[in-house]
């Protein structure tokens, strides 16, 4: 059996899936996975049919954080360590919202656990309800384009400060756009002993209103736009970014997504374009990306 | 080796001996001085190589335990009240997911008012999870059934979380001499814990499935059957308990007087002893009363109370909870268990946020039932008219 499927029921094209066959390929399989419920969890782990080949659990949409320490605690007292990584899948509504007072305990008693947060920038299970990760413009059935507001008012949740704030040792940004970077990241992760943080994108087909084939594309332009800044921290310091060659203008990564289609022609669309271009810009020049 | 130690200790010191794996914990809401008396071990190096960590929330620290229970590891909490309340959604999942961690709830009454003092809110609001549930009288009865509790849950037969009811402050807080357990003897009874399933690379398994409509009701079937089985393993435990220790606690029920007697008083808990002393008085009066302790409350005995209630003709129930809108939870299982049956019918809820029972109380109500001057139905024990207590 392979890590990670076959028989999951994930759209075509899924970003989430991508980033698991990536995360569990650079562990060879030698892992625990505690998924949140979500996405990932309802197309993977239906009764009779799982998809995974590693020991999973998956208990509430809240608590993965907690879970995953309990994992690593029992390892330790079991003395079977040398078992494998315990590492966390969850979403980012599960991530940055609901779960992030046991996100902070692990954190904050350092657990030797890699939290993957598989960031898809909304509640995309239940069909796109906005998150704390949701960017701001963006179109959800809970920040939905009316007369008077352009879909999500507000900046997107700033995880991988909150991540560093704690004194995470390893810290870092991926996306579906690279899968050599994820894997590399999520082995330097497994070296390092305590708490690891890996948010990576993964564009939503459904939710962001995007052709199955234009995962990567969306992926990519993100990371091209500075909108998704490729970073990495170890021990609080900034130690490694993706360099843009030429970086574009966000218009380029909103224009194929339904959900910032809006805002081309919303009367405060332009305002919220160059809030987003300011964002790009501000990242740009926080993590020194143009080349 | 008997001690004078506090009602929290009593049950500190019989987790130790149960050798536990991984101990997770948040103190407060309300504070719980048994997880203070585990940290203390843990500093100490008593605990051999169990990990014990204070978690940020009760939440937290059942969700830490779900996460080790099914790597196989031997797991405890202690909590109450809000704390309890906000550990049900763990509790909840744990008890589908059939993990037998094991916890001692210390009862407290519920907000609001904010209130930190004793009585069975907590627990009862937990009655449909899924949980075994036992309640203790006494500190050293506490002491006794937390290995008893391991040995249950852990039960191949049953693989249930066990939740231990003790009353707050009632018993937690008193000291008293405790017969305390050798190390020889739990080990005796309670062998390492050796799950059946558990998470491990070597055998990679799914734990915690959605099950859509044409599998969860099997799911919910099996935990039922679990339960059903666990009443059985339950009173098997506590025989051989009995006869490893010397110390018979009885049975999911324990009666006294109740052959002759015309009234049967329940009670549960704590305020047991203080039903005794009155029952007991009484019946030296030439009054035919008896006494019913339930001890196990899920699964719950009903069987054995409709046996023990089927010739009485005055059941009363003290209780220390209510389910709002209707009357107090003990006595509406009672009631249930002794369907087909016409005795009539009496429960009191008493003791509730901590006050006082005196055991005048009890002698009245017991008087005044027995002597037919109180309607059948749900009353409140002595309350003064809101508008006296209100400033």
């Amino acid at each position: 059996m392979s890590y990670f499927g076959p028989g999951h029921g994930a759209c075509p094209g899924c970003g989430l899936t991508i980033a698991t066959r990536n995360v569990l390929e650079a562990l060879e399989g030698k892992c625990f996975v505690a998924n949140s419920t979500g996405c990932l969890e309802i197309v993977s782990s239906q009764y009779g049919r799982s998809a995974w080949g590693v020991p999973y659990i998956h208990s509430l949409f809240e608590n993965t954080g907690a879970v995953a320490a309990g994992i690593d605690l029992a390892l330790k007292a079991l003395k079977r360590k040398d078992e494998g990584k315990v590492i966390v899948l969850a979403g980012d509504g599960a991530t940055a919202d609901i779960g992030i007072g046991p996100l902070s305990g692990m954190f904050d008693r350092n657990h030797d656990v890699i939290y993957i947060c598989l960031d898809n920038e909304a509640y995309q299970n239940t069909g796109n309800q906005q998150s704390g990760l949701t960017p701001p413009g963006s179109n959800t059935t809970t920040t939905p384009v009316g007369e008077l507001l352009p879909g999500k008012v507000g900046r997107k949740k700033d995880m991988v400060s909150i991540a560093v704030a704690h004194g995470v040792a390893y810290v870092a940004t991926a996306s579906v756009a690279f899968h050599a970077d994820i894997r590399r990241k999520v082995r330097k992760a497994a070296e390092i002993e305590g708490a690891k943080y890996i948010q990576i994108h993964t564009p939503c087909v459904t939710g962001w209103g995007i052709d199955g084939k234009q995962t990567i594309l969306s992926a990519r332009l993100a990371y091209e736009t500075a909108l998704y800044p490729i970073i990495e921290y170890e021990n609080g310091e900034l130690t490694r970014v993706r360099k843009i060659k030429e970086r574009k203008p966000v218009e380029e990564y909103l224009k194929i997504q339904r959900r910032f289609r809006h805002l081309f022609k919303h009367p405060r669309g332009k305002e919220i374009i160059s809030m987003l271009q300011k964002i790009a810009d501000e990242n740009a020049a926080k993590f020194n990306l143009d080349v | 080796m008997k001690k004078v130690v506090r009602g929290f200790y009593s049950i500190a010191y019989s987790v130790k001996l149960c050798r536990p794996d991984v101990i997770a914990a948040y103190p407060i809401t309300p504070q719980t001085e048994i997880v203070e008396n585990l940290a203390k071990m843990y500093a100490d190096g008593e605990l051999g190589n169990c990990e014990y960590v204070t978690a940020e929330s009760e939440f937290g620290a059942a969700s830490i335990l779900v996460g080790a229970s099914a790597t196989g590891a031997r797991t405890f909490t202690a909590t109450c009240s809000q704390g309890l309340i906000l550990m049900s959604e763990v509790l909840i999942n744990a008890a589908g997911m059939r993990l037998p961690i094991v916890l001692v709830n210390t009862n407290r009454a519920l907000s609001a008012p904010l209130s930190i003092w004793n009585d069975h809110q907590d627990s009862m609001i937990l009655r449909d999870a899924g949980l075994m549930q036992i309640y203790v009288e006494t500190n050293q009865e506490a002491h006794d059934m937390v290995p008893v509790a391991f040995k249950v849950a852990e039960n191949p037969k049953v693989m249930l979380p066990f939740m231990i009811n003790m009353d707050g402050y009632k018993l937690t807080h008193a000291y008293e001499p405790i017969d305390l357990l050798d190390q020889e003897v739990v080990d005796s009874f309670l062998p390492p814990y050796d799950p059946p399933v558990y998470m491990t690379t070597k055998n990679p398994l799914t734990f915690g499935c959605y099950a859509p409509p044409n599998y969860y009701a099997e799911f919910r079937v099996v935990l039922q059957n679990a339960m059903e089985r666990a009443e059985k393993e339950l009173e098997k435990a506590y025989k051989e308990w009995a006869e490893i220790t010397g110390r018979d606690w009885g049975g999911h029920v324990v009666t006294e007087g109740v052959e002759d007697a015309e009234l049967i008083a329940i009670a549960m808990g704590s305020l047991t002893g203080m039903v005794r002393n009155v029952v007991s008085e009484l019946r030296n009066q030439g009054k035919k009363v008896g006494l019913l302790k339930i001890r196990t409350f899920r699964p719950f005995p009903a069987k054995e109370i409709k046996e023990i209630l089927k010739d009485v003709e005055k059941i009363l129930v003290f209780e220390r909870a209510v389910s709002f809108g209707y009357e107090g939870p003990v006595g509406m299982e009672v009631k249930s268990a002794c369907f087909g049956l016409t005795p009539e019918f009496y429960s009191f809820a008493v003791g509730l946020g901590g006050r006082d029972v005196p055991g005048e109380e009890v002698m009245k109500i017991i008087n005044e039932v027995y002597d037919g001057k109180v309607k059948q139905g749900f009353h409140f024990g002595t309350v003064k008219p809101f508008e006296e207590v209100v400033v």
